[in-house]
């Protein structure tokens, strides 16, 4: 049997009417965004244009806009399998003709594109706020071809990555809670490298950008081959005795 | 049953405690319908020295079978027997450590598992719904899992099935635990199964809900669904199922319940007196039809090859010697005899 976007779509579906009706992942959804869009934005409206550390501000302002693709994706992500486990649907759906890949690409979408879009909304609430009541100086500065690039480029590519994590967390955890905490430290590390260009510790340029880009991009693709072959249908029926 | 040990036939308690189940399917006709393609004739599943290991401990060992297209086929044993293990193994959700078995027609291998799971489904103990979902929006899920065609159709027809259209807008988390197990059953019956596993699927529900649930049970029967149904609940084995096969990490006993009962105990007259006889041997001795008598709290317990020869009989030897006779009645042994004789039978070969 071939993979069928038909059975990616009946649990991306799914998984989108759960999130509706899941208060936990409504307020994780709508509490990280508004916590990551105060402290920037009231950070900059009151940075004068004179203020040395300016490019630093301006740096961290952006960094948390990143923190958002991070944090949203692992803690939804924890609960794929091991929530789905808990809940006793778990049998269910592996006894149907799913696939691994078609599950666990389905559970990818269900937390990335939520995630894409209210990373990118937030960061274009967090420009328009700029655009209309920072300096210009700043406004010019935010507005920089890099930051922008790497605000676009790095909300996908740290998303994948943290969902990857999450996933594999999941696959392997007993407990939501553990694997909640679990994901959000293992989707991390990335955001490190991201944190010393925003904050010029590494000199921050579109080649460099693009080069960790491309980086990211291609340890989201092993991460996502590590977690397909981390999903062992047996394993995850019989919890692990196996 | 005070009784039952000793009207246990010997040799075929034996038999059954060897490597070899007792089987009864050499005198049985197992229901054949047709195959997959629509026309091959083949078992529904089949099943050849299936065993299956979790490192040193073994789930279920040399376990082959044969079930009918069409057949209710009763899977029993106590916990621990590895039923689930089986049920898991066939369904392709575990790989077997050997042995080889075909499920709807489909050899059983790692490569055919999504074809198998398509054409069979699967009820497991607990429903497994997804509370936050309405009991439509849970079968389009599953309905876009096994990529069926006419899915409100076919939601329909389950609901009906099942009696549960006008619950279909209902959030399962606001359910009975009767009903979320008939959304289970109506999410097994949308892909229509060439073979239904159901595990336990009366576990923990009410009187009226497991009549409910046994009443679909038949009527799924009377529509050549093929239904591997594992329990524990023995009377409900014995009314619902046409063959049964009894699991303990190896499989025990396989057959028709009567033939079962038949095969396990010795034939036997249940003799009721108003007082004990004074002299039972004397008078019991002398009926040429008795192979062997024992007392019991209300009476004796005969052993005859032919109850109808028997009884006539006895009743006379019973007035000659003035006995006041309350009844004499053939014994019935329920599915729970077997199972219980088998069981310990089991308890006491580990103990020794």
């Amino acid at each position: 049997m071939s993979f069928s976007w038909r059975r990616v779509r009946a649990i991306l579906r799914k998984e989108l009417r759960d999130y509706r009706r899941n208060r936990f992942v409504i307020g994780t959804m709508a509490a990280v965004p508004v916590l990551f869009i105060i402290l920037p934005t009231i950070q900059l409206i009151a940075a004068n244009a004179t203020n040395k550390a300016l490019t630093l501000r301006i740096g961290l302002s952006l960094l948390y806009m990143l923190v958002i693709p991070v944090t949203m994706p692992s803690v939804v992500c924890a609960y794929a399998v091991v929530g789905e486990r808990e809940q006793g649907t778990l049998e269910p759906v592996l006894s149907t003709p799913v696939r691994r890949e078609e599950f666990l690409i389905a559970k990818a979408l269900a937390a990335f594109v939520p995630t894409l879009v209210i990373a990118y909304a937030v960061f274009g609430i967090f420009l328009a706020i700029a655009a209309l009541f920072a300096h210009p100086v700043i406004v010019s500065a935010i507005f920089m071809g890099s930051h922008v690039l790497v605000q676009f480029l790095f909300t996908p590519l740290l998303a994948g990555w943290a969902i990857w994590v999450g996933i594999a967390v999941s696959t392997r955890s007993t407990d939501v809670r553990v694997a909640q905490q679990l994901s959000v430290l293992g989707s991390l590390p990335p955001l490190v490298i991201v944190a010393l260009m925003s904050l010029n510790v590494i000199s921050e340029s579109t080649a460099l950008a693009i080069g960790l880009a491309a980086a990211l991009l291609a340890f989201d693709l092993l991460a996502w081959r590590v977690v397909a072959a981390m999903f062992d249908r047996e394993r995850l029926v019989i919890g692990g005795r196996g | 049953m005070e009784v039952r040990p000793p009207l246990v036939d010997p040799e075929a308690t034996a038999r059954s405690g060897s490597a070899e189940p007792t089987t009864v399917t050499e005198q049985v006709k197992v229901p054949v319908g047709p195959g997959p393609d629509g026309s091959r004739p083949d078992a529904a599943l089949a099943v050849e020295h299936l065993t299956k290991r979790f490192g040193d401990r073994v789930a279920f060992d040399d376990v082959s079978f044969k079930v009918g297209y069409g057949e209710v086929f009763g899977f029993l044993g106590p916990n621990g027997a590895g039923k689930t293990t089986t049920v898991r193994t066939l369904g392709t959700l575990i790989a077997p450590s050997s042995g080889s078995a075909s499920v709807a027609g489909i050899p059983l291998s790692a490569k055919n598992g999504s074809a198998i799971r398509s054409r069979i489904s699967m009820m497991p103990e607990s429903p497994g719904l997804y509370v936050r979902l309405t009991v439509t929006e849970n079968l389009q899920c599953f309905a876009g899992l096994y990529d069926l065609d006419d899915v409100p159709g076919r939601i329909g027809r389950a609901l009906r099935a099942v009696n549960l259209e006008d619950r279909a807008r209902d959030l399962c988390g606001s359910l009975s635990k009767g009903l979320r197990q008939r959304v289970a059953l109506a999410r097994a019956l949308l892909n229509d199964p060439a073979v239904l596993f159901l595990d336990e699927p009366t576990s923990g529900l009410d009187p009226v809900a497991t009549r409910e649930v046994h009443e679909l049970i038949s009527s799924l029967r009377e529509q050549g669904v093929t239904i591997f149904l594992t329990t524990h609940r023995l009377e409900e084995a014995e009314r619902l199922c046409d063959r049964v096969a009894i699991l303990n990490t190896t499989l025990r006993l396989i057959g028709r319940p009567d033939e079962l009962r038949q095969q396990l105990f010795r034939r036997s007259l249940d003799v009721r007196l108003r007082a004990p006889l004074g002299d039972p041997g004397d008078v019991l001795g002398a009926v040429p039809e008795i192979e062997r008598w024992e007392q019991t709290p209300s009476g004796y317990a005969l052993i005859v090859p032919d109850p109808d020869l028997a009884a006539p009989a006895v009743a006379r030897a019973l007035v000659r010697a003035g006995a006041d006779v309350l009844s004499i009645a053939e014994s019935h042994h329920s599915l729970e005899d077997v199972y219980l004789e088998l069981v310990n039978e089991d308890v006491e070969a580990k103990a020794r």
